[in-house]
């Protein structure tokens, strides 16, 4: 081929603006099963979706991940077909890939920032990201990173959700000892008793947590800090402690009838169906209930992972109540348009005020009012504001409370000298993640309240630095 | 994964359970409790501490086996291990020089009363522990309790043991007492907290109670445990789950514990084709 020749199907290749649909079941059958629904790139739709990145001299996705990881670096290993060179790229950075390739708002991060964006064909950067971890996984051929010298010290960490397990991962390779202590039968935190199987198989979260295991790390499940024993007590053992508890509090309205039964937090919900597998009941002992009508509040991802949890168990119709319109759903585009196409009805600009029950104190209708929008509020978005007298009834057997997490007061309320925030967060440096206390460090959702599995795993990475430096 | 020391029937239906918790016993107070899985893909069930050892790092619980996951409990037997025993958890009853407290305790709770018992007369207290069971062959510790307690009474529902009745009878010998008692704390079935606390109300004791709702994590996480007290609504795990039986929206919380006995009976029948079942004594409340 000519030089001439190259360059013309360099410049064709510029222009190529297909961004590579990943294959994902189909709704009228996803709806009815707990599989994963997107079914992940082929090596084929991989290479052809990387080969389509400009390798921007400036990369402007790099500017929208928050743990920086080198995107057109992992990508040109993938144009090569070198996928071990691509993964490996991605794990300089991130530890959990199997996790962010699928849970990550990369429309709002890394693909944001796609120069080709604006012309509607940013690179598809996570599902290449998945891809590659699932390559490693499946090829059997997971790299160990050599591990430092033994420091000799201990660092206990506090939760093995996204933050803890990347400060585990991080530490133990730096030499240091590693204790992560989980408060359930089962570690991954967030990752293992909210996010669904059909989202993020528990498969792979198991797969990330052993992987930090076979690094040398102990997981120590069935452990309260806070109640088995206190930060205090740890501290006489451990050099050094970091707090990575989530926000695991739910909220709730605090309207009538809210604790009649069938009424859930999404939490609650969640957890019956991914922690406890109660999509698997009767084989699996915790008992959970057929609905037939359920209406889950919220418009957020955890929502509609409720919601489309609410389907998959059988029920005939699943609401989304949302008090902002459509356009203001702060769930991946993503999720709702998947909650969409498996059938979940959307009922937008509505409040529930009050829930009525049956005589054994069952709900059976919630009561609503119709909102509008108004003018924007402290979080930039549109104010619901509500229709007097608009109130109206919707028939259901079942509610799913889907309206936010707070963090967990377990630790500060038994650990002295931590500061926290009004919000129940506790206070942390955002570079370093130390906390107003000697020796504690603090990241994720309980720093920033509920956020992303990304953030939680950069904070991770940024105490993970600040610990060692401090250690050594 | 925790051994089990002992698990035996001590009285129709109701089982002892000693778990090596060696975390847990240098912790526990009493009131609180802990959540036991008996096997994998096992439901997660609050047991109130009955006693504890510290030094051996043992945790006893006395359960009842009304369903599929406590009738699997009842099959364990020493040396058989189960997934989680994790805890302490919940607040500890507060132990305090009251004056006279009466300690009731019915069913399991006639197990989880004695580390109260013992407690509040190591704090000074008189301490008058009235017990109650549906005849005289469903009660039991009634030696360890007595050696806990300034004075130690029965009440049968056929009388075949101490005073004749049920909690009407209960809060008749608490008024009957020459002096007032201070408070009254309440362990065991909700129909039994329930009515005493309704019946203290114009006594005008102070009367606590140790809720049992259903729990799932048991650290504040998914709210199952949702209950009313004084109109506001509180979780039994975190916030309690020792409330004022005065404040407690009882109607509620009865509700609540009986959300899955549909699903229980399927489980229990299931586990009935497959495993020995004890049928008897079955608490209804």
């Amino acid at each position: 081929m000519s030089e001439n020749g190259q360059a013309t199907e360099d410049k064709a290749k510029k222009l190529d603006l297909n961004r590579n649909e990943m294959p994902k079941q189909p709704p009228e059958v996803r709806r009815r099963n707990f599989d994963e629904v997107a079914l992940g790139y082929t090596a084929q739709l991989a290479v052809t979706e990387a080969k389509r990145c400009m390798q921007c001299k400036k990369p402007k996705c790099v500017t929208g991940c928050p743990v920086d990881i080198d995107i057109p670096g992992f990508i040109s290993h993938v144009v090569r077909g070198d996928f071990a060179g691509g993964i490996k790229r991605i794990k300089e950075k991130n530890c959990l890939p199997a996790v962010s390739g699928r849970v990550c708002p990369q429309e709002m991060q890394c693909e944001s920032q796609c120069v080709l964006k604006n012309k509607k064909g940013e690179i598809a950067i996570g599902r290449i990201e998945r891809f590659l971890a699932d390559w490693e996984s499946a090829s059997g051929k997971l790299e160990v990173p050599p591990r430092a010298r033994q420091s000799g010290k201990k660092v206990a960490v506090v939760g093995s959700g996204p933050a803890g397990i990347t400060v585990a991962g991080d530490l133990i390779l730096l030499g240091h000892e590693v204790t992560v202590f989980e408060a359930l039968h089962k570690a991954g935190g967030v990752l293992t008793y909210g996010i669904p199987e059909f989202r993020l198989p528990k498969s792979v979260v198991a797969r990330e947590v052993d992987y930090v295991r076979s690094l040398g790390v102990e997981v120590v499940t069935d452990f309260v800090v806070g109640k088995t024993r206190t930060v205090d007590e740890l501290l006489e053992e451990y050099d050094a402690i970091f707090i990575g508890t989530g926000a695991g509090l739910p909220w709730f309205m605090n309207i009538p009838g809210e604790n009649l039964n069938g009424v859930y937090s999404a939490n609650e919900y969640l957890t019956r169906m991914n922690l406890m597998h109660g999509y698997l009941f009767p084989s699996a002992a915790t008992p959970v209930k057929k609905h037939s009508k359920v209406a889950v509040v919220g418009g957020g991802n955890v929502a509609m992972d409720s919601a489309r949890t609410a389907l998959r168990m059988g029920a005939k119709e699943v609401y989304i109540v949302y008090r902002r319109s459509h356009a203001e759903l702060p769930a991946r585009l993503e999720e709702s348009e998947n909650a969409e196409e498996e059938g979940v009805i959307f009922k937008v600009l509505t409040l529930p005020v009050a829930y009525t029950g049956d005589e054994n104190g069952w709900v059976r209708q919630m009561e609503c009012l119709r909102m509008e929008l108004g003018e924007p509020d402290a979080s930039g978005r549109r104010a619901p504001v509500e229709v007097k007298g608009s109130n109206f009834l919707i028939d259901v057997d079942a509610v799913v409370c889907a309206i936010g997490n707070s963090p967990n007061p377990l630790i500060p309320s038994t650990t002295s000298g931590l500061q926290i925030t009004k919000r129940g967060t506790l206070v942390a440096d955002a570079e370093t993640g130390k906390t107003t206390r000697d020796r504690i460090w603090a990241g994720g959702d309980i720093v920033t309240g509920a956020a992303t599995v990304i953030l939680a795993m950069g904070a991770g990475r940024k105490a993970a630095r600040s610990i060692h430096a401090w250690l050594s | 994964m925790n051994r089990v020391v002992e698990r035996r029937m001590i009285v129709p239906n109701l089982h002892l359970l000693t778990l090596e918790a060696p975390e847990v016993a240098r912790k526990i107070r009493p009131g609180q409790f802990v959540i036991v899985r008996p096997r994998d893909e096992g439901e997660r069930i609050p047991l109130t501490a009955a006693d504890w050892d510290a030094g051996k790092g043992t945790l006893t619980c006395v359960f009842m086996e009304v369903g599929a996951s406590t009738g699997a409990l009842a099959l364990l037997r020493p040396g058989d291990t189960v997934p989680t025993c994790v805890g302490p958890l919940g607040n500890a009853t507060d132990i305090g020089d009251y004056g006279t407290v009466a300690c009731v305790g019915g069913c399991y709770g006639i197990g989880s009363i004695y580390p109260v018992c013992k407690e509040l007369k190591r704090a000074g207290n008189q301490v008058l522990t009235i017990v109650e069971a549906r005849s005289s062959y469903l009660l039991y510790w009634l030696k360890e309790l007595s050696a806990v307690s300034s004075r130690l009474l029965t009440v049968t529902r056929d009388g075949s043991h101490g005073a004749k009745g049920h909690a009407a009878r209960v809060v008749e010998l608490i008024k009957e007492q020459p002096k007032k008692p201070d408070r009254v704390i309440v362990n065991g079935c909700t129909f039994l907290m329930a009515r005493v606390s309704e019946l203290t109300r114009s006594l005008g004791i102070p009367t606590f109670v140790n809720l049992n709702p259903i729990m799932i994590d048991g650290t504040g996480m998914c709210g199952v445990c949702r209950v009313t007290v004084g109109g506001q609504t509180r979780f039994a795990c975190v916030d309690g789950p020792e409330f004022d039986g005065h404040k407690i929206d009882w109607k509620e919380f009865l509700a609540r514990r009986k959300a899955y006995m549909e699903e229980e009976a399927l489980l229990t029948g299931r586990s009935a084709r497959d495993e020995a079942v004890h049928q008897e004594g079955k608490c209804q409340s």
